[in-house]
């Protein structure tokens, strides 16, 4: 199998503290770009990313558009846009309107990334309490990414994941403290 | 091509083949947009205005001229909401207009207004403020048909609640229903807030400076265009302005090449000044 040029992950209700468990396993060697997409409702995802630079060992900012995607660093898409990669791999946003009832939407981020990486993708769908997400992986597991989809149970909110597994299936289907570990084999060296 | 395209390096083709029909036959360059957002709206249109293959709307938009305004909505500028980023009116309100006060005419132009929602929320920032007696707002689309339902100013009722948290988080005193009356769950503006504003077809692509403006707002407008179209409109923006003049740009938006020609005056929220000779002083 190849190994992957970048993560995605995707989460609404219950997003922060489970993207805290996962960014903080993650190995700080890892060259591998890192996006979040996380529904937050408030304006600005400034607090999101001090939260979890805090626990991550790799850097976190912002998502900017027209910036290339970086390598070993955690991109969070900004509040209120929608966040898609083009196949340069640079950012680019949209206020076209929400989707899943969603701006940023997992679905959005997820579809332009797996265009953008194909089979280099792994893509993540953690915590939350809508159906945001699905789509998404579906496509990525069309365009040969590797899904991994946190376990219902293990969620603070179950229905993101399950809908997740219900329409797109996943390669791996774990507890939230196995995510890291498992992003850390299919991705180092 | 070395091996047989799958159906996203198809899709890519297609989609290059829209833009070049789109270009050819109706003379609208979409060559300038980034792509990946650019794609989803054609995507959307295919499914909307057919089976969703793009060649079959390329096919369409060859032989079926009176399609062309619905598909130029659909790729330009979406809606908005009044008073969208309160925080952005609300600097408007503070920091904008009692300079603007000065000028004893003010020409703004507000790029990509959509369904102007936020033409309407400039225009009651001026009214409040006693300045909009001297006002002209331009207000530009690339869509005719986006102008016409600016210009009727009718909107969903269910906008109303999160639009009026935004009118008084952006600093109003009054209430938002002193503007509009509501009716079958339509929102209808108060026409007069119309009075001083003109609807025009503009296209950053292609048009050049019509105006000399003491405003400019482009917001949100700049993240649908790839870097040569986006310094294009910079450039546009930036000539537009006399010297003094105010650049408001979307909250992810950055003046990037035109940076050094403008001060800021919010940078967090993307207002700016004009600085430096200007282009009406430059010229002979």
């Amino acid at each position: 199998m190849t190994r992957p040029a970048a993560i995605v992950l995707g989460c609404s209700a219950g997003g922060p503290e489970a993207l805290k468990t996962v960014l903080g396993g993650l190995d700080q060697h890892l060259s591998q770009a890192v996006l979040v997409c996380c529904h937050t409702g408030s304006e600005t995802v400034e607090l999101l990313c001090e939260l979890l630079a805090r626990a991550s060992r790799l850097p976190v900012i912002e998502a900017a558009e027209r910036e290339a995607v970086r390598g070993g660093t955690v991109q969070v898409a900004p509040a209120g846009y929608h966040l898609l990669v083009e196949g340069d791999l640079h950012f680019t946003l949209s206020t076209d309107p929400r989707v899943n009832l969603a701006r940023p939407s997992i679905d959005v981020l997820f579809a332009s990334a797996a265009a953008a990486w194909r089979h280099a993708l792994v893509g993540v769908v953690l915590s939350g309490a809508n159906a945001d997400g699905a789509g998404g992986l579906r496509e990525l597991r069309r365009l040969g990414g590797c899904a991994i989809v946190q376990s219902p149970d293990s969620a603070l909110a179950s229905a993101m994941p399950q809908a997740a597994l219900d329409r797109a299936g996943a390669d791996h289907c774990v507890p939230l403290d196995a995510i890291a570990p498992l992003l850390n084999q299919l991705c180092l060296p | 091509m070395d091996h047989p395209p799958d159906d996203l390096e198809l899709e890519g083709i297609e989609l290059d083949l829209f833009v070049e029909a789109m270009r050819r036959r109706h003379g609208y360059d979409f060559g300038q947009y980034a792509p990946a957002s650019l794609l989803r709206r054609v995507r959307q249109l295919a499914q909307h205005h057919g089976d969703g293959a793009i060649s079959a709307l390329t096919h369409r938009l060859l032989h079926e001229p009176a399609l062309l305004p619905q598909l130029l909505e659909g790729l330009s500028v979406p809606a908005s909401d009044m008073f969208r980023d309160p925080s952005v009116f609300r600097a408007l309100r503070e920091q904008v207009l009692p300079r603007l006060a000065s000028w004893p005419q003010l020409t703004i132009w507000q790029a990509g207004c959509a369904h102007g929602e936020e033409v309407y929320s400039l225009a009651i920032l001026l009214e409040e403020a006693g300045l909009y007696e001297r006002s002209q707002i331009f207000a530009t689309d690339l869509s005719t048909h986006a102008l016409e339902r600016a210009r009727e100013g009718i909107y969903p009722l269910r906008s109303a609640q999160q639009w009026s948290r935004n009118y008084l988080a952006a600093g109003g005193r009054r209430s938002l229903a002193d503007y509009y009356s509501a009716r079958y769950g339509l929102l209808k503006l108060d026409g007069r807030l119309r009075r001083h504003v003109t609807f025009a077809q503009h296209n950053l692509v292609a048009d050049a400076v019509f105006c000399e403006a003491q405003l400019v707002l482009g917001r949100n407008v700049l993240i649908y265009f790839a870097n040569p179209l986006q310094q294009r409109s910079l450039a546009l923006f930036r000539d537009s302005l006399v010297r003094g003049g105010f650049l408001c740009l979307g909250l992810r938006e950055r003046p990037g090449p035109v940076e050094a020609d403008f001060a800021p005056v919010d940078a967090g929220l993307r207002i700016y000044r004009r600085i430096g000779p200007v282009a009406s002083e430059r010229r002979p």
